[in-house]
């Protein structure tokens, strides 16, 4: 589990709720789509994540069988940047909470 | 063929302000699709830099292509690019083709054919199916 960042970005806290946003707990997730081939899906997986090879067709295996998989879990901002990186490489990558 | 392709890529890049186009939406994802507020956000904070970089992408493969005269040797640096442009390429037409995932591309091509021979659609599933036989090449040159 990830230790609480201590960024120096303000914390927003919604007026309405009361409920303190551990920014640590999100993930960034990728989504199975029909034109990227899964040879070149695990490339990028390897190359952006330093995955193994064994690891990163696992994930991309997780992601043509299960329609999705988490690649990567960390604070929002790093998750932005991963999604960022991703469709850099054609990748549907989306950002959410676990 | 391929040159024309990725000129159309250049110019679907370069005017991203048709969000309603699905070949545009493809290229551009939602990182929040369920947040509107949030992807509206991130996009106003990538979607520029993105943009540049898949046209940098098109236009340098547009170059080595215009330049190359049939036969193109890449680096491995230049490989990458080539894979993200190509990529972009495969996107945006098999958006366009209406891929999905039962999508068998020789029984489209030979329906189409079957159809009309000369429709556009055979030139682009043919593109699309060279365009997926060049990748696969290439990222299996890279894994080794």
């Amino acid at each position: 589990m990830a230790a609480p960042q201590t960024g120096t970005a303000p914390v927003e806290i919604p007026d309405v709720e009361v409920v303190p946003e551990v920014d640590s707990a999100w993930v960034t997730i990728v989504w199975n789509d029909p034109v990227n081939l899964m040879s070149y899906v695990t490339w990028v997986f390897q190359k952006l994540f330093g995955y193994s090879r064994e690891k990163a067709e696992k994930l991309m295996l997780d992601v043509h069988h299960k329609g999705k998989a988490v690649v990567s879990s960390g604070n929002r901002e790093r998750m932005e940047f991963d999604a960022t990186r991703l469709h850099g490489y054609g990748l549907w990558a989306t950002v959410d909470k676990p | 063929m391929l040159r024309q392709c990725v000129a159309e890529l250049a110019a679907l890049v370069s005017d991203a302000s048709d969000p309603d186009d699905p070949a545009v939406g493809r290229l551009f994802p939602d990182a929040y699709p369920s947040d509107p507020e949030a992807a509206a956000e991130f996009r106003r904070l990538t979607q520029e830099e993105l943009r540049t970089a898949k046209l940098e992408q098109a236009k340098t493969v547009l170059e080595k292509l215009l330049e190359s005269g049939g036969e193109v040797r890449l680096a491995e640096e230049e490989a990458d690019l080539w894979l993200r442009a190509l990529t972009d390429v495969r996107l945006a037409l098999g958006t366009r083709l209406g891929i999905d995932d039962d999508t068998d591309i020789e029984a489209e091509l030979d329906e189409a054919v079957g159809r009309d021979p000369r429709s556009p659609r055979v030139g682009q599933l043919s593109v699309y199916a060279y365009l997926s036989f060049l990748q696969e090449s290439l990222v299996g040159a890279l894994m080794d």
